[in-house]
């Protein structure tokens, strides 16, 4: 384990935190309009998405399918991103597929369990836009959402819409 | 060295055209449009065809008396097209695949330019100076 690469890791980490109270902290002193937050914070996971897609299939061969998408995501930019893989992808064929983290990298500096619950959405929503600014990137119109039900698990589900 | 370098959006409009400065620019924009179609053909026969459906590189799409035009797309639709001078026949596939890879990289990097839109114009000038590295040094 070198160095250099634990330090990226938290930097991510704390850089996201720090955004979403940031963002939270400003709206308060604003106008008090607090459900632009999350719409703010997908809008901004989705330009990230789009850049880091670019660079990250660079160099990776062509895609097949779309099923061949969604497991590049789950393995390549999952692993780069959050230095871990997508520990579940299911899907019903018909364009919807639910990717399932035990262990988000987001979460689990908060809680282990059922504590700050609550709190779980405002966290989720960056990477929820960041999936979907890939996704659009490589030519699939989608809408991504996520749940939790105990941390740091978490499940976002993708629905592909048919254009 | 090409004559003339396109990139061209996923819904197939230009996002930066650029060729020498002739007269008859606009044969040039046509070139580019008609082969946008040999582009379409070459990714839908993919499966049957002996083409290597792995590869981003999609070769020389057509010649003409005057030019031979290549094609690449990248994963996200974006399509590089190049047109070079038939009479240059010192150019290999391989350099054509470097040219190809360098415009690769600059659009990556203009895609992560926070100032930039996806889907607008390229107005970038680092991107218009490696385009311009690569076009034909015409006095």
């Amino acid at each position: 384990m070198t160095r250099p690469e634990m330090a990226d890791e938290a930097l991510f980490l704390l850089l996201h935190n720090e955004m979403v109270s940031g963002l939270y902290r400003a709206a308060e002193q604003g106008e008090g309009e607090n459900g632009r937050c999350i719409t703010k914070l997908e809008n901004m996971g989705f330009r990230v998405g789009q850049g880091l897609i670019e660079r990250f299939t660079k160099d990776t061969a062509r895609f097949k399918d779309e099923l061949d998408i969604m497991k590049f995501i789950c393995k390549d930019f999952w692993t780069t991103v959050f230095k871990k893989q997508i520990d579940n992808l299911r899907t019903n064929h018909q364009g919807i597929y639910v990717l399932q983290d035990n262990k988000f990298r987001l979460l689990t500096q908060m809680s282990a369990g059922k504590q700050y619950l609550e709190y779980a959405p405002k966290y989720l929503a960056f990477t929820c836009g960041l999936i979907r600014g890939g996704l659009s990137n490589l030519g699939i119109k989608s809408i991504v959402t996520a749940e939790v039900s105990a941390m740091p698990a978490c499940k976002f589900q993708v629905m592909i819409q048919k254009i | 060295m090409a004559v003339c370098i396109a990139v061209i959006a996923k819904e197939n409009y230009p996002l930066y055209i650029r060729s020498i400065p002739t007269e008859n620019e606009l044969k040039f924009h046509y070139t580019v449009h008609t082969s946008l179609d040999v582009v379409d053909e070459k990714i839908s026969a993919m499966g049957k065809a002996l083409v290597d459906q792995r590869e981003l590189y999609l070769g020389l799409l057509y010649p003409t008396e005057d030019y031979k035009v290549y094609g690449y797309m990248t994963n996200s639709k974006v399509k590089f097209v190049m047109v070079v001078d038939s009479s240059n026949t010192a150019l290999r596939d391989n350099e054509i695949r470097s040219m190809f890879r360098k415009l690769h990289n600059s659009y990556t990097d203009v895609m992560c330019n926070p100032f930039y839109n996806p889907g607008d114009c390229i107005h970038s000038r680092a991107f218009d100076n490696m385009v311009t590295s690569m076009m034909m040094q015409v006095c």
